[in-house]
């Protein structure tokens, strides 16, 4: 009973960390190869079937041409599928981190016009009010939302 | 002569492993525009109208990297900023010729549809070349 009291506040206790601690150990080719035109996204942000539809089109990411060589390209795959998330995948062919049910809920209470300001451009753009966005780090204390 | 030597030596042993300059780089393209045909050498100018046009469609280099190679760019989707692109201002530039052509491969993809002619890559670094901050 003692035991499995621990355990719930264990879980509780590590909710928060969920929701804005989403540090790894960094991924070289993952940082270089994705990080260069975007921020290098947590990878437990999409389940791993996700992940395999877009590095299978890589030559269309976005419409963008994002192709990798084999090694690159097997490399991060192994990188993706081992850190992927357990939650839902959003729809289509080509999903969204931002278009998840998790992504909407924890940005509500945002008004609309903030995703396309001069400041942040795009939704896609997570270090314009998480400043440490390239580390994992989400959290509160070092997110700063532009005015 | 023997601490010229020693100069000579440790400046060797401290220079990073690259694996080509921007100049190299440069006459390389050159030469492959020579094969394929009729080429009268890289012009900075026609770099600068091709990397800042849009050649029909949605983009031009400049939509991302800044119409001032030597200062910092911006994802024209994602927002991100992009460091600049000329090797005075980021000597990290040009220096490793398969990371060059990676960029290229998949950038005159999105630019014009289709992979750049070696004179077009000539022009664009002479161009790229040419920039002081």
């Amino acid at each position: 009973m003692k035991r499995a009291l621990l355990a719930v506040l264990a879980g509780i206790a590590a909710l928060p960390a969920i929701a804005d601690d989403l540090r790894l150990p960094p991924n070289p080719a993952y940082q270089a190869e994705c990080g260069s035109c975007h921020v290098p996204y947590p990878p437990q942000l999409l389940p791993a079937q996700s992940w395999r539809q877009l590095m299978g089109r890589l030559d269309r990411h976005f419409g963008s041409d994002a192709s990798l060589d084999a090694t690159a390209h097997d490399e991060i795959s192994r990188y993706l599928a081992a850190n992927a998330g357990r939650r839902a995948a959003p729809a289509g062919p080509e999903p969204r981190i931002t278009e998840t049910r998790w992504f909407r809920k924890e940005h509500d209470e945002l008004s609309a016009s903030i995703w396309t300001s001069a400041a942040v451009k795009s939704a896609a753009n997570c270090d314009a009010c998480h400043t440490k966005a390239a580390d994992g780090d989400y959290s509160k204390r070092t997110r700063r939302v532009p005015r | 002569m023997k601490s010229a030597l020693i100069a000579v030596a440790l400046a060797t042993a401290s220079a990073p492993v690259l694996a080509a300059t921007p100049a190299e780089l440069l006459s390389g393209y050159e030469a492959q525009a020579r094969k394929a045909g009729a080429f009268d050498g890289a012009s900075a100018p026609r770099g600068e109208q091709f990397f800042t046009s849009r050649h029909g469609a949605e983009w031009s280099c400049s939509s991302c990297h800044g119409s001032l190679p030597t200062a910092q760019g911006k994802h024209a989707k994602t927002g991100k900023a992009i460091r600049p692109l000329a090797p005075s201002a980021n000597p990290e530039r040009f220096t490793d010729t398969a990371k060059v052509e990676k960029w290229f491969r998949r950038n005159c993809n999105d630019v014009l549809g289709r992979t750049c002619t070696p004179a077009e890559k000539a022009d664009v670094l002479a161009y790229l070349l040419k920039g002081r901050p």
